[in-house]
C-alpha cells in the first residue's frame, strides 16, 4: 500500500554570515528511507522533534518532492499523480485543521463532498455514519473556529474519511487531547482499521497510542530508521521491565551513526 | 477542465450560500462595491466638463475604453482575484490542505472564500459600457471584438495575478508586485492609452501586455489609427498576447508548485 524505496529530501538553508555573506547549508530531513506498509496494517511513526516524520508524511500525500528515491503510495507516485492520489488517501494533520475557519462544520463536508465528487446519497450514508460514531451531531452547525479541540480533531478525521479512502495517513491526531477525547479518536481508529480494513499510518508523540493501537512501530531518527518491528521487538530492544518510555528514550538517544551534518 | 470548472462552479455556490446568510450584509457590500467604482466615472464626468476630449477620445469612447477595461477587471477579480492570498495560505499551512485534494489547488484558491459582493463592480462596469455601446453607433463587423476583448482582459490580469502569486513560492511576501500591475492596471486601463508616454504605452505593449487588455481591441473597435503610431496589426493579436501570458503563467505556477518546501511542521 505504501512504498518507500531509498527516499531522501534535503532542503538548502541560506543564512547569513556577517553582514551581506550568505552562507548555503543542505539539511537533509530523510535520507535513505526504505520502508513498506502492507494494507490493513497499523503502522505507529515515531521520532523525535525534527526526525523527518512530518517530511515523509508529505512526501507521502504528494505535498513534498522526494529529492532521491521513489514513493508509492496505493500504486501511484504521489508528487507526481498527487490529484488522482488523494481520491485514495485520507491525510488528518493534527497541528492544524483542514476544515473551514469560518463556516459551519456541515458546509466543510459539503465543500468536500464537491471536492471530491462524492456522490450524494454515498455522501448521506456516510455522513450519517460518521456521525453517530465520532458523535459530531451535536455541533455540525457550528463554525469550526469555535470548535473545542477535541470536537475539531473528530470532524478533520470524519473529513479525511468522506470519500472511504483505502489510505488514511495521520500526523500527531492526539495531539492536545484531553484523556476522554483522545480515547474516543482511538477506539474509532482501532475500529476503522480492524472493520474497513483502512490502512492507517500515523506520528505520535504520545506513547498510549502506540501501545494502544499499532502492531507495528516504526522508528525515525536523523531522517532515517532506526527501528522496524513490532511493539513486543521495540520493547525487546531494551532490558526486561522497561516502560515503552524508558524504551523509546533509549533509542531516541542512542545516537548511533553520525547521520547529520 | 470541466472537472475544474465544475469544482469551482459548486465551490463558488457553497460560499455564496454561507454568505447570503448574512443577506442584508451581503447585498449592501455588493451596492457599496458598485457605488464606490462609480466615483470613477464621476470623475470621468467632470473631466469632460472642462474639456472635449481627452487624449484625442470623445466621453463615450472614454467610457467604452473604461467599461471594457472594467467589466475585464471585476470579472478577473471576482473569480481569480483570491489566488494573491498564496503566501498566507503558504504561512499558515492552508496550501498543505488544498494539496491533497483532488482538485487543482489553484482552483481551490482561486474559488475559497468566493465574494459574491464582487459582482457589483462587474455591475457598474457594465453599466458604463450599455450606456457608451448605444451613442458609438459600432457596426456588427468590428463589434464581435467586444466579447472577445473583454474575455482576453480576464484571461490577462488573471495571469498576472498568477505569475504574482507563483513568486510568492519563492518570496513568500510578494503580492504587493502582483498589484502592482492588476490594480495599477485596472487604473492604467480606464483611460485612453494616447495620455501617457510613448515609453509606457510600449512597455505595457510588449512586455507586460496590458495594452491588449482594452486599447488594441478599443482602436479597432472604434475604428480609430494609432495615437502612437505603432503597427495597425497589434490590434487583432489580444487573443495570442492572452494566450501566450497564460501559458507563461501556467509555467511559472508548475515550477512554484515544484519548488514549494511546505512549512515545518
Amino acid at each position: 500500500m505504501i512504498e518507500l524505496d531509498g527516499v531522501g529530501r534535503s532542503f538548502t538553508v541560506r543564512r547569513r554570515v556577517g553582514r551581506l555573506r550568505r552562507e548555503t547549508q543542505v539539511v537533509h530531513a530523510v535520507r535513505d528511507l526504505s520502508f513498506r506498509v502492507d494494507p490493513g496494517e497499523f503502522v505507529g511513526y515515531l521520532g523525535p522533534n525534527g526526525a523527518g516524520k512530518s517530511t515523509t508524511i508529505k512526501m507521502l500525500t504528494g505535498i513534498l518532492t522526494p529529492t532521491s528515491g521513489r514513493v508509492q503510495v496505493a500504486g501511484l507516485d504521489p508528487s507526481r499523480r498527487r490529484t488522482t492520489l488523494a481520491r485514495h488517501i485520507g491525510v488528518v494533520f493534527g497541528q492544524r485543521t483542514t476544515l473551514w475557519w469560518d463556516l459551519p462544520l456541515r458546509n466543510s463536508f459539503t465543500l468536500i463532498r464537491h471536492l471530491y465528487k462524492v456522490d450524494h446519497e454515498v455522501f448521506r450514508r456516510r455522513m450519517a455514519e460518521l456521525c453517530e460514531v465520532l458523535e459530531l451531531g451535536p455541533f455540525l452547525d457550528t463554525p469550526v473556529r469555535q470548535l473545542s479541540l477535541g470536537q475539531r480533531m473528530r470532524g478533520d478525521i470524519a473529513a479525511a474519511l468522506l470519500h472511504d479512502p483505502p489510505v488514511l495517513v495521520l500526523d500527531e491526531p492526539t495531539i492536545g487531547l484531553d484523556v476522554v477525547s483522545k480515547a474516543a479518536v482511538r477506539d474509532f481508529l482501532r475500529s476503522l482499521n480492524a472493520e474497513r480494513g483502512t490502512t492507517v499510518l500515523l506520528t505520535t508523540h504520545d506513547l498510549g497510542d502506540i501501545e494502544r493501537l499499532c502492531r507495528r512501530v516504526m522508528l525515525i531518527d536523523h531522517g532515517s530508521l532506526a527501528f522496524d518491528g513490532t511493539l513486543p521487538a521495540l520493547m525487546a530492544t531494551a532490558p526486561a521491565g522497561s516502560t515503552i518510555e524508558e524504551v523509546v528514550t533509549n533509542l531516541y538517544t542512542r545516537r548511533g551513526t553520525p547521520a547529520a551534518q | 477542465m470541466i472537472g475544474a470548472v465544475r469544482a469551482y462552479v459548486l465551490l463558488a455556490a457553497v460560499w455564496t450560500r454561507a454568505a447570503l446568510q448574512y443577506r442584508a450584509s451581503t447585498v449592501m457590500l455588493t451596492l457599496g462595491a458598485f457605488t464606490v467604482t462609480s466615483l470613477d466615472v464621476a470623475a470621468i464626468a467632470v473631466m469632460f466638463a472642462h474639456t472635449d476630449s481627452l487624449g484625442g477620445f470623445g466621453l463615450y469612447e472614454v467610457m467604452f475604453l473604461y467599461g471594457t477595461a472594467g467589466v475585464s477587471f471585476a470579472l478577473a477579480d471576482l473569480l481569480f482575484g483570491n489566488v494573491d492570498r498564496l503566501g498566507q495560505h503558504i504561512r499558515s499551512g492552508s496550501f498543505d490542505t488544498m494539496l491533497i485534494r483532488p482538485v487543482s489547488p489553484f482552483v481551490q484558491m482561486a474559488v475559497e472564500r468566493f465574494t459574491v459582493q464582487r459582482t457589483g463592480r462587474v455591475a457598474q462596469a457594465a453599466v458604463v459600457l450599455a450606456i457608451a455601446l448605444p451613442s458609438l453607433d459600432v457596426p456588427w463587423q468590428r463589434a464581435w471584438m467586444i466579447p472577445v476583448m473583454v474575455v482576453c482582459g480576464v484571461v490577462l490580469f488573471a495571469s498576472v495575478w498568477t505569475v504574482g502569486a507563483a513568486l510568492q513560492f519563492l518570496l513568500t511576501d510578494a503580492p504587493e508586485l502582483a498589484n502592482a500591475f492588476t490594480y495599477g492596471g485596472a487604473q492604467l486601463t480606464q483611460y485612453p492609452f494616447s495620455v501617457y508616454g510613448a515609453d509606457l504605452v510600449r512597455g505595457v505593449t510588449f512586455i507586460v501586455p496590458l495594452a491588449f487588455v482594452n486599447w488594441q481591441p478599443g482602436l479597432f473597435v472604434l475604428d480609430r489609427p494609432d495615437p502612437l503610431g505603432l503597427p495597425h496589426w497589434l490590434r487583432y493579436l489580444s487573443p495570442a498576447a492572452a494566450l501566450m501570458l497564460a501559458t507563461l503563467a501556467a509555467l511559472v505556477w508548475r515550477a512554484g508548485i515544484r519548488r514549494y518546501r511546505s512549512t515545518g511542521s
